[in-house]
């Protein structure tokens, strides 16, 4: 379903598409960008866009996903917006470079096609790459579709971008079943997106008149206080990502609802969580569900980080159970998303109430009927069934 | 040609920490007075980054960024690209890298970089090993020289193989002007860094730069070890511009490796046979770079 701009530009795109279509309208001076499927749709569109000057920027052929994020970094030293794209092992051969990037704070932008991690080699779609990142000062956002992937392109530089914040952002989307599945977006008018988000004017660059040194050496009786800023900043960003929205939604007529989004949830009495393309599924789910009489609710998880903490904190008293579906895990433990949404939900006494379910590896469908199944667990688990914390949905044996 | 009383006065790199004697300091000073102030520097992990940037003592007086280990070329490519972006027409991006971090973990960087043509200034600093972690081999570590990760033992001459030639890998890119130099000759230094500020695309230099703490030898004899290795053919200077080398200082005959190798403690555990072997890759070196480079052009 789209929910049409004011003065709106429908076609038909893949993710990959709208994407490149939401990097284009952001204007961003460079991008240095390596190809690896899923996402290899977004480096050759913005290389059209290029070669056919619908575009004005600065495409640069990088040898690795090591150096697109190195010349990002660089581009964005000398207050250029820089953007890049990857996926998978692309994005693990360039985990060191996010570090870097988000510890001297350089607002840049990146979308990440969500791609298992080899081995067993495979190209199709689940979280564990993105979530490995996790603690690389990245704010990471998951999206449900086209629209959303491009909307969220455009939002995250008026996050990485605002003065209290000065973070990247990871945009998520998951490989082949957005990547690669064409749907109506629209495609908002430059003239709006000007208006939404200005020229960067970076105050983290370099200024001749005032020489500095970017990314330094902080010894031990500094460094704790650059990683506390972060903090602050990740912490700002809550707020930011709220404002944003609203911003985005009174400008374009599309609210994403910040950090979660909830769907069905005001009576439910048990909810599944999850995060990008599984959402769009699981609403047909609940509304099947719901037809029947069943108090269902879903909450699509969309900031990873910063974490929603404080609303998972005051879900448990609205709930009776709660599943959260992880498209990852975190071997020898249980899926990420699980983790910390049950870290939250610790000091209400709730987790014997949560199911952790393991879905969607490697590109496994969820179907329908899996999520439904999901659903009756949770009410299994209301009604004194005894189910296992950790289960693995869609399994072979 | 630059002449001294031409230089500036401005210092652009002051208070570092490095060693006493290191060739470093030297090589960002003259580098920096001929580019001037409208440089921006890019360092990778190294001695270099090390000695000039601990917050919040910073030793630059031109922007500069320091960068993960394998990332300098393209670090120097997105601000060279940043750069003309936004119409920034004269400023000079400059990396200053180490030998592990140009020729090892480096190199890919730089090789994407060259081949793309981006608009930089590139210099390898040689001291021939990882001296900021504490003098572990590199490639470009000379054969037959002691280090904490190929020591000389029983069974060991220290490190087995040969240099590994970055001059020649930057000169199979066909980049637009490459070169070989040396801390202990500031002149010719200073005249190739005068050359690459006019010059597009991409420019390299490959500068020798002792190193007394890693090599074993007093912090006064920086030069004189620098000048030995020309002298004795263990390092030449020579220039890669229009598709043709030019070897800037050609020795009559070359000195005895003895008197290269004497000086330093790095390589005080040879004996004869592995002199031998030291002296005969030079000499097969000298044979094709007099091949190649000297008869061909006369």
């Amino acid at each position: 379903m789209i929910n049409k701009s004011k003065s709106s530009n429908l076609d038909f795109l893949n993710g990959d598409e709208a994407v490149a279509y939401g990097a284009k309208l952001c204007r961003p001076h460079v991008i240095p960008v390596y190809p690896i499927t899923p996402q290899t749709i977004v480096v050759e569109r913005i290389s059209e866009f290029v070669a056919n000057k619908l575009m004005d920027c600065e495409y640069i052929h990088v040898e690795s996903e090591h150096s697109a994020m190195c010349a990002a970094m660089g581009a964005s030293l000398v207050g250029a917006r820089a953007f890049t794209a990857t996926s998978s092992q692309g994005l693990a051969y360039m985990h060191e470079m996010l570090h870097y990037v988000s510890g001297s704070r350089f607002p840049i932008v990146m979308m990440n096609a969500n791609r298992t991690l080899a081995a067993p080699w495979n190209i199709f779609g689940d979280q564990r790459d993105s979530l490995a990142q996790r603690d690389t000062g990245w704010i990471q956002v998951y999206v449900e579709n086209g629209q959303e992937a491009l909307d969220m392109i455009i939002q995250a530089y008026a996050i990485a971008e605002d003065d209290r914040v000065y973070t990247p952002v990871m945009v998520n989307i998951d490989g082949f079943v957005n990547t690669h599945t064409y749907e109506l977006v629209d495609i908002p008018q430059q003239n709006d997106v000007d208006e939404f988000l200005p020229p960067f004017k970076s105050k983290n660059a370099i200024d001749f008149n005032h020489p500095r040194s970017f990314c330094m050496t902080a010894s031990t009786e500094w460094n704790m206080e650059f990683r506390y800023q972060q903090q602050q900043a990740m912490d700002n960003a809550k707020k930011v990502i709220e404002e944003v929205d609203k911003k985005f939604g009174d400008k374009f007529g599309r609210y994403y609802g910040g950090l979660v989004e909830e769907y069905r949830c005001a009576d439910a009495e048990v909810i599944l969580v999850g995060m990008g393309s599984i959402i769009g599924t699981s609403r047909i789910v609940v509304d099947k569900m719901r037809d029947m009489g069943l108090k269902v609710g879903l909450v699509k998880l969309r900031f990873y980080r910063p974490f929603p903490v404080e609303y998972f904190k005051g879900l448990s008293n609205r709930v009776k159970a709660m599943g959260i579906i992880d498209r990852d895990i975190s071997f020898g433990y249980e899926g990420a998303v699980a983790s910390d949404i049950k870290s939250a939900l610790a000091s209400s006494g709730f987790c014997s109430k949560v199911i952790n379910f393991i879905a969607g590896i490697a590109g496994r469908d969820i179907t329908k009927e899996y999520i439904e199944e999901m659903y009756n667990k949770l009410f299994g688990l209301t009604q004194g069934h005894d189910e296992k914390e950790l289960q693995f949905i869609g399994l072979r044996w | 040609m630059v002449k001294v009383k031409n230089l500036t006065d401005k210092e652009y790199l002051y208070g570092h920490k490095a060693c006493p004697g290191c060739g470093l300091g030297t090589i960002g000073r003259l580098a920096l007075k001929i580019l001037g102030e409208r440089t921006i520097v890019a360092l990778p992990a190294s001695c270099m980054s090390t000695v000039t940037t601990q917050y919040p003592q910073m030793n630059y007086s031109v922007p500069s960024l320091t960068m993960a280990f394998a990332g300098t070329g393209a670090v120097l490519t997105g601000m060279s690209a940043g750069l003309k972006a936004q119409g920034v027409t004269d400023v000079h991006v400059l990396g200053l890298a180490g030998d592990g971090g140009t020729a090892d973990i480096g190199l890919q960087a730089l090789s994407g970089a060259v081949e793309r043509g981006d608009d930089f200034i590139y210099i390898c600093y040689d001291n021939e090993a990882y001296m900021n972690t504490g003098v572990q081999r590199s490639s470009l570590t000379p054969i037959g020289a002691n280090t904490t990760n190929s020591p000389s033992g029983t069974a060991s001459y220290g490190e087995k193989k040969p240099k590994k030639n970055l001059f020649e890998i930057m000169i199979a890119h066909r980049i637009p002007y490459a070169a070989t130099a040396s801390s202990a000759y500031p002149y010719d230094f200073m005249n190739k860094m005068e050359k690459t500020k006019s010059l597009r695309g991409p420019k390299f230099i490959h500068i020798m730069c002792p190193c007394p703490t890693g090599w074993g030898f007093a912090s006064d004899l920086t030069v004189e070890i620098g000048k030995l290795a020309v002298e004795t053919g263990m390092w030449y200077l020579a220039e890669y511009e229009n598709g043709k080398v030019k070897m800037n200082v050609i020795p009559k005959t070359l000195k005895p490796v003895e008197e290269y190798l004497i000086k330093q403690r790095r390589f005080r555990h040879l004996n004869e046979d592995t002199i031998k072997l030291i002296r005969e890759h030079r000499d097969s070196e000298w044979r094709i770079i007099r091949e190649r480079w000297v008869l061909s052009n006369c």
